[in-house]
């Protein structure tokens, strides 16, 4: 018994150490093609070991490095101030929700679920943002549209301002003659630190990895974010792709990124995230797990 | 009479904070959610850029007719539901699997280290996966072609030009990113159980695979249900990124990567076809919302308490 118990753990440990390395892999693959020089790239592909390795490509973001620095600044800033946006709202908006005294209540719970049941779509929320709205090309179009607020986290944060905060607290400061904003921010929010970091850092990834308003507002090319960057370059790969099918030799004056800085950039894309992740994976791993619980 | 409705608008002035507070949030969402909500009658429109919704003019079901005279409505409804019940039930028994074995390792410290890398793919943006796939695919540069087929004396394979492979490509690159997350929530869920089921089944003799049969998947019932629940509703919407991203919106590869959401926007931006996209949104909207119905409808009638709403 005890013996197959632990030939159990062996194959359990080593099942799990190859789905790891296969999670892995491909980062690996992504960071090691960015320091590659760029003729053993063009001859052997891709590599985990290349035969020579080389920093031109980082040097050429550092020295030629306006595009990237200004995608930089655009992806951070956008990522501060939207972040701080919808954490406002989502707070002020959670909070009266989970006052079970709040008359008025059921119908604004509705109002803020019914949006995760049915939505409008892409086509009427484009025509709204580009022709009432005009914030194509603005910072606006990332920080806006779709992601500043949403049900979901909302309902997550009321779900747990309700259970975790007693109401005998938030009656007995109502008493005492706190105002309601009072109670918010000297009861409630120092109460829920937990949740506030976890919403925090689930939003900041959403708007840090959003490519996809980009794509639909952006196209001046000195408002791309990092991750539009990212996207607009690789369809300029399928543009060569595309050339080279139809047999049309490629421009050779045309200067696009060498493939390792194409790979340089990507790691910069995710460099910041897979940085700040390990401080912060318990968060990330509890709001996995309070998202999952229905509100 | 009079003082019944003061003392009552006295007791709501008691709240007039708190609505307040929410006034942000409802102004937002309204512009976002709803009134986009009211502009589906766009489909019904022949959309004019100039005269703006409202004043355009009214054809009925004309735009629908010619959405569903192509064979793009096939197409794309075909890929969006065979996609999504593939992703469901591979998903969701990978996830299970994994989140068993995670429940049963022992040292404390290498479960947190698996849980902590599965996580990883979960965090980075579908085009940085993209590049990922590119890395692999690519059919000069690619680690598949030139590290793997050629040294076999294979001959290496036009990847983004061959339809045949992506479903399989697709459902690979799926699993890939999310199974850390669904895996995670299996997992919470296992941790909850009380031991001492299993210590009773293995007293009466239960093997291992007895005890995921009679312990284990009984107890991770109630949020297969919800979960499944939850990817059935959105069984009509699918992932953007994968299927416009990943495949580098190739157009050989169309045939098989064309879901209604790449459809929408491809009609939208690439197309400027308003007429043909708002029909698709409108198609996505109504028959996804009827699904989430009718999903949260059945479950309520198998068993009250894992139905959503």
């Amino acid at each position: 018994m005890v013996e197959r118990k632990i030939s159990f753990q062996i194959m359990a440990n080593i099942i799990l150490i190859i789905l790891a390395i296969l999670c892995l892999l491909p980062f690996i693959l992504l960071i090691v093609s960015s320091f590659t020089d760029e003729l053993t790239l063009t001859h052997y592909g891709y590599r985990f070991f290349p035969k020579k390795l080389s920093l031109d490509a980082y040097r050429y973001l550092l020295v030629d490095s306006t595009t990237i620095i200004k995608s930089y600044i655009i992806s951070f800033g956008v990522t501060i101030v939207g972040t701080l946006a919808n954490v406002f709202l989502t707070v002020l908006f959670a909070y009266p929700l989970s006052r079970k005294d709040l008359p008025g209540r059921q119908i604004f719970s509705f109002f803020i679920f019914f949006t995760m049941l049915f939505n409008g779509g892409l086509v009427p929320s484009y025509i709204m943002w580009t022709q009432v709205f005009h914030i194509k090309n603005t910072w606006w179009a990332y920080i806006i549209p779709g992601l500043m607020m949403s049900a979901f986290y909302v309902i997550m944060m009321r779900t747990y301002f309700t259970t975790n905060i007693p109401e005998a607290v938030i009656e007995a400061a109502r008493m005492d003659g706190a105002t309601e904003r009072h109670i918010l921010t000297s009861i409630v929010l120092p109460m829920s630190i937990p949740i506030v970091a976890t919403v925090t850092l689930l939003v900041g990834l959403s708007y840090w990895n959003d490519w996809i308003n980009g794509l639909y507002y952006i196209n001046k090319d000195t408002m791309y974010s990092i991750q539009s960057l990212l996207n607009k370059m690789l369809m300029d790969v399928q543009f060569l792709l595309s050339n080279a099918q139809s047999g049309a030799s490629i421009n050779q004056d045309i200067v696009l990124p060498s493939t390792g800085i194409k790979m340089a950039i990507a790691v910069m894309g995710a460099v910041p995230i897979l940085m700040i992740y390990p401080f912060f994976q318990k968060y990330f791993i509890k709001g996995i797990i309070i998202g999952a619980v229905k509100g | 009479m009079n003082l019944k409705v003061r003392k009552k608008l006295r007791h709501l002035n008691r709240y007039i904070p708190l609505y307040l507070m929410m006034l942000p949030g409802v102004i937002y969402i309204i512009i976002n959610n709803y009134i986009p909500m009211l502009g589906l009658r766009i489909a019904f429109k022949q959309y004019n850029y100039t005269k703006g919704i409202s004043a355009s003019k009214f054809v009925g079901f004309k735009n629908f007719e010619f959405l569903f005279k192509t064979k793009d409505a096939f197409v794309i409804t075909r890929n969006t539901l065979c996609y999504n019940a593939a992703f469901i039930i591979l998903g969701t028994v990978l996830a299970i699997a994994v989140a068993i074995l995670l429940n049963d390792i022992k040292a404390v410290r290498l479960k947190k280290i698996y849980q902590t890398i599965i996580l990883i793919p979960f965090l980075i943006s579908m085009v940085v996966v993209s590049y990922l796939a590119y890395a692999f695919l690519s059919s000069d540069s690619g680690f598949i072609n030139n590290s793997i087929l050629i040294p076999l004396g294979i001959k290496p394979v036009p990847w983004y030009s061959s339809p045949k492979y992506w479903p399989f490509i697709l459902t690979i690159v799926h699993l890939w990113k999310g199974f850390g997350y669904t895996s995670i929530i299996y997992f919470a869920t296992l941790a909850g159980i009380d031991k001492g089921y299993f210590e009773a089944a293995a007293i009466d003799g239960a093997s291992r695979w007895q005890q995921i049969k009679h312990v284990t998947l009984p107890c991770l019932k109630p949020t297969i249900i919800t979960l499944t629940l939850m990817s059935i509703g959105r069984i009509f919407y699918s992932d953007f990124g994968l299927f416009y991203q990943v495949p580098l919106n190739s157009g050989l590869l169309v045939d098989v990567t064309n879901t209604i959401d790449t459809y929408v926007y491809r009609g939208l931006i690439t197309l400027n076809n308003v007429s043909m996209a708002s029909a698709a949104g409108f198609y996505q909207s109504v028959v996804g919302f009827i699904l989430v119905l009718t999903a949260n409808f059945v479950v309520k009638k198998l068993s009250e308490e894992n139905a959503l709403f």
